[in-house]
Order: structure tokens, then C-alpha cells, then sequence
């Protein structure tokens, strides 16, 4: 409930942005870091930027690029974590020795390496993740898959006459899908601290495009002088995490297998 | 003239199991049995005889780690494949089989009426309002009060033997001749057994279908079955009628079976446990598999494995010690 209203507050205002709040491109060198203040919510940046409206776009980009982001390993992985669930042998020997060698490596470690090799932004990101996530998911609906595939309604349905394919498709994907679910909100929380931490380090979302961590980034110079230019979008990350992550455990609560 | 075949035969049918960095082993060794047609056979023996996976293997649903290696089952006079596509297209419509866990019988993601009508819609190609008509006419047919509305509840909303009863019917709307029943009342309260076995005496006689029931049991076995057989590490020890193996044992560990169940009306004969436990599979004793638990055990059964032998009409024991049984 508390994730639905977070949730859902954080992404009507990002919706609204356009109606509610300045164009957050156009600088006023002649009003810069004014004090939040009616006119400017939550005042403005070095180059008199409004610092609301950069938070509200920044939002726009940041949550559709980490809900965005995740859709690919979402679906690749589920498809290998069922396949390689259902079937074993020899090709799931060989995915999971693939999700070994990248859980191995240092997550972020990896995306960054990623990232500078197919270049910066958001195909950037969407590569980076896609080639990485997956793993998540397909280890988790692998071995639900595995559950599931012991349980004898398969054996019942097999002996039926249930193909291979129905089976999978009507019978196991609707019974493990749901864990892939509930950790996809998880997951945006986490691919949108990794866009975030990116766009922190300046390979992320780039400039003059808003995003939280390159506001951060630029905000932290003045920090000392001007708190409210990092600590504002620090807040904004922080309440969009913690607003998926409650929705996920509703999420989970609610799709909960009755036994 | 010709003898029509029995509906079942299962010659000298074998299971080997692979244990992952540990070999393999025959679970199932070389079981022979028939069933007549709207016959009801009975598979009697502890956990770990291998009766499961030998029910599992006529049904062409083994566990991965299991394979059919040798041995034959006839259906009607025709071999059935031990696995694959085809294995499971000659079953289709044949037989069917029912679990012993209904708890994880049935999707819990579907209704119990949709799971029912799948095997009609999907498999034996019917319109989907006759599938849906003929899943409300199995469920009341196997007893479920109120079938039309119960055909949208969700296994989790029914109970124990409830689901016992849907999982009956699943295997009913495949029209099968033959039905398996892998210890189907094990997980049930007594007084269900009761209402499940009774239930399926009653579509046997009614659909005349042929049953193939396996239970650890002997109770269960004698009150619906008219043959049995009983298993010990994977080889049949004994068979015959269900009268003749439980009034009068022709091996000891039938006789065993007997004697260690409990007889609520009888505090004179409490129950006496078989000693020991069953063998280790990989490493069988060389002779009789029951010669270390046997009382009657001579160094004669520990030197060859014992063949079946007839002991009397239609039966056979795999001791070689049946006449002192039959002295008793």
C-alpha cells in the first residue's frame, strides 16, 4: 500500500512535469543559486536552473530508463530459466556456467567496462543491462522451474498427452513467473541506482539532459554552500527506491502461490 | 479359437536408476505381472521397492534420472515403447495415471475444471463446451457435491481428499481403459481412504476399468484388488490372489507385511516390525535380496538370487524355504 502511494506519487509528478514545472534547460545567469524560494521549489543551480523542474525531468529519465532497462533481461531471462530448468542437460550446464562468470565479476565493474565499450547514454545502459541482468532472472525462475518440474501435475500432465510446449508455456511459465516479477521491482530500484551512480560518474544519461547523478555530481562542488543542490535528488533516489521496493513486497505478498 | 490377450502384461519389465558420481542400479528387476480387463492388481511393498518407479515406467512418466532397460509391456496384445513420443501417443487415451500427493496433483495456478478439460480439448481434440460439460459430469461422477460451481474453484480452495477426488477425474477425462494409482489414498486421512477406495471400486465396476494400485499397504491392496504382487528391492517376492497371499504367506516377507500391521481389533497380536532395514540398492546381498532381515535364512540364500516358483494354483513365491510357510 505505502509502495503504491510512493510509487505512484513519484510518477505522477514525473508524468506532470511539463504542466507543473519550468523548462528545466533554460539558464538564468543573472538568478543563479537562489534559496528555495516560491518561485523556485526548491531554488536553482550554478546556471540558474530551476532545481524542481531538473528533479522532475530527471525522474522522467532516470525511471523510464531503469523500468525500460530491465524489460530485456526480464524476458531473455525467464526464457533461459525456464528452458534450462525444464530440460537440463548439457545447455543448462553451459547457461549456468555463463551466469557464473558474471556473477562473478564486480556488478558495477562490468557495466562500467560494458558501458565504455559500447559508448555512453542510454543505448549505452539499455546494452550494458541487457547483457548483464539476465542472470538474475534466470537463475530464479531456473530454479523455480526446478520446483515445479518435480511436482507430479507435470508427471499428470505429461503422461496426458500435454506437449512439451504447452506444458511450459500454460502450465510452468504462469507458476514461476511470478518470482521474476516481484524481483523485476527490485530490480528497477537497482538499475536506477546504477543509472544514477553512472550519470554520477559522467558516463551515464549525459549533459544537458537531467538525471539524478550527473545533479549530484554537479551539485557537489557547492555542497558546503548550497546543500540543497546534491541533497535534493540524493532524496528524490532515495524515495523512488524505497517506493518500488515496498511495492515488491506488496507485489510479493500478493502473488504468493496459495499451496 | 483364440484367447483374447489380458488388457496388461508386463514381462520381466526393468528400471535402472543413475545416481549422479555414483553409478547406477536396477530399481525395477525384472517384474512380470498381468492384469485382465476391469481387473484390479495390486503392487504391495515398502518404501524404496521400487513399485513406484515400475507404475511410473508402464505409465511412460519416469523421473529423469530413471530409465525402462529392458522387459516389455503389452497393452492388449500390442508392446508399448518405453519412452519418448511415441511411447506416450500408444498410452494416450489408454491409460492414466493418479499420484499419491494430491497436494501437488494438481497447477495451482489453474481451476480444477480448466485442468480437467484440457486433456479432452487439447489432447483428444473435443470442442472446448463438450471438454468444459464433460469436466462437470467427471467431477460429479467421482463424487464432488455441486460440480458445476466446484469446476472453477482453485486446487488450494479444496481439500485433501477433494483433490484427491479432482485428480481422479483428470485422469478419467483421458478415457483410459487401464488406470495406475500410485499409492493414492497415502496421503489422506483414514476415514477418506475409506470414501477414495471405495470410489474407485465403484468406476472399475461401473466403467469397467482396470486398475493398477500400488500401496504400501496390504489392507488397502486386499480391499480392492483380486491379485497381487509383492516387491522387495525391485523383484516381485511373491504373487497370487490377494486371499492367498494374506491368509496364507508363502514367503516371509509377506508374511512380515502381515505381522507388522496394526490390527485395531486385536490387542492380542500387536504389531511385529520387520528387523532391519532395506538394502542399500547399489549394493544388493548377493542371494535372496530379504536374506539379511529373514528369519528363515539359511546359508543356502545367501548363495544365488531366488526364482519364482510355483507354490500353488496360480501363485508363485521366490523362497526357497516355501514349504515351511506353508506348514504353519
Amino acid at each position: 500500500m505505502a509502495g503504491c502511494a510512493i510509487t505512484g506519487a513519484i510518477v505522477l509528478l514525473v508524468l506532470l512535469a511539463p504542466v507543473i514545472a519550468p523548462n528545466p534547460l533554460s539558464q538564468n545567469l543573472l538568478d543563479t543559486f537562489s534559496g528555495p524560494s516560491t518561485a523556485h521549489f526548491f531554488g536553482t543551480d550554478d546556471l540558474g536552473r530551476d532545481v524542481f523542474a531538473r528533479l522532475l525531468y530527471a525522474g522522467r529519465t532516470d525511471i523510464e530508463v531503469g523500468v525500460l532497462a530491465v524489460l530485456t533481461p526480464l524476458v531473455t531471462g525467464t526464457i533461459l530459466g525456464t528452458l534450462t530448468g525444464y530440460y537440463g542437460g548439457w545447455f543448462d550446464a553451459i547457461v549456468m556456467r555463463v551466469v557464473d562468470v558474471v556473477l562473478a565479476f564486480p556488478f558495477y565493474v562490468l557495466i562500467l567496462a560494458l558501458v565504455f565499450v559500447v559508448g555512453e547514454g542510454t543505448r549505452g545502459i539499455y546494452i550494458a543491462f541487457a547483457l548483464t541482468d539476465w542472470v538474475v532472472y534466470a537463475r530464479t525462475v531456473r530454479s523455480a522451474t526446478l520446483v515445479a518440474r518435480g511436482q507430479e501435475w507435470v508427471a499428470a500432465a505429461r503422461g496426458g498427452g500435454i506437449g512439451d510446449r504447452r506444458l511450459l508455456l500454460r502450465h510452468m511459465l504462469p507458476n514461476t513467473v511470478s518470482q521474476a516479477i516481484v524481483y523485476v521491482m527490485s530490480d528497477v530500484v537497482f538499475v536506477i541506482l546504477a543509472v544514477v551512480t553512472l550519470g554520477y560518474l559522467g558516463v551515464g544519461i549525459q549533459p544537458p539532459t537531467p538525471d539524478w547523478g550527473t545533479m549530484i555530481a554537479e551539485g557537489q562542488g557547492f555542497i558546503t554552500i548550497h546543500p540543497w543542490l546534491a541533497t535534493v535528488p540524493g532524496i528524490a533516489v532515495v524515495l523512488t527506491g524505497l517506493g518500488f521496493s515496498l511495492l515488491g513486497d506488496g507485489l510479493a505478498d500478493l502473488l504468493r502461490p496459495t499451496p | 479359437m483364440t484367447v483374447a490377450p489380458p488388457l496388461l502384461e508386463v514381462d520381466a519389465l526393468s528400471v535402472e536408476v543413475l545416481r549422479r558420481h555414483a553409478g547406477s542400479f536396477l530399481a525395477v528387476d525384472g517384474v512380470s505381472f498381468c492384469v485382465k480387463a476391469g481387473g484390479a492388481f495390486g503392487v504391495v511393498g515398502e518404501s524404496g521397492s521400487g513399485k513406484s518407479l515400475m507404475l511410473r515406467a508402464l505409465a511412460a512418466v519416469l523421473p529423469n534420472a530413471a530409465t525402462a532397460v529392458g522387459g516389455s509391456v503389452r497393452l492388449a496384445g500390442r508392446q508399448l515403447p518405453h519412452t519418448g513420443r511415441a511411447a506416450r501417443r500408444e498410452r494416450r487415451g489408454r491409460m492414466a495415471m493418479v499420484f499419491q500427493d494430491p497436494l501437488s496433483a494438481l497447477d495451482p495456478v489453474h481451476s480444477v475444471g480448466w485442468q480437467i478439460a484440457e486433456v479432452p480439448r487439447k489432447v483428444l481434440g473435443r470442442a472446448a463446451g463438450e471438454s468444459r460439460r464433460r469436466a462437470v459430469e467427471l467431477l460429479s461422477l467421482v463424487g464432488i457435491p455441486d460440480a458445476a460451481s466446484r469446476a472453477d474453484a482453485f486446487p488450494h480452495q479444496l481439500s485433501g481428499g477433494m483433490r484427491q477426488r479432482v485428480a481422479i477425474a483428470m485422469a478419467l477425462a483421458a478415457e483410459p481403459e487401464l488406470l495406475l494409482c500410485d499409492e493414492p489414498t497415502t496421503a489422506l486421512d483414514v476415514t477418506v481412504q475409506a470414501q477414495i477406495l471405495e470410489l474407485l471400486d465403484g468406476l472399475r465396476r461401473r466403467l469397467g476399468l482396470a486398475v493398477v494400485l500400488v500401496s504400501h499397504d496390504l489392507a488397502v491392496v486386499r480391499d480392492l484388488c483380486t491379485d497381487v504382487a509383492v516387491m522387495y528391492t525391485g523383484r516381485v517376492v511373491e504373487r497370487g490372489t490377494a486371499e492367498q497371499l494374506i491368509d496364507d504367506p508363502r514367503h516371509p516377507y509377506t508374511r512380515g507385511l502381515i505381522d507388522a500391521a496394526i490390527e485395531l481389533d486385536d490387542a492380542a497380536a500387536p504389531p511385529r516390525p520387520i528387523g532391519g532395514s532395506i538394502p542399500d540398492p547399489m549394493q544388493l546381498p548377493p542371494g535372496c535380496s530379504f536374506e539379511p532381515r529373514c528369519p528363515l535364512a539359511t546359508s543356502a540364500c545367501a548363495e544365488s538370487v531366488p526364482v519364482l516358483e510355483e507354490v500353488g494354483a496360480g501363485r508363485v513365491s521366490a523362497c526357497i524355504h516355501h514349504q515351511l510357510l506353508a506348514a504353519r
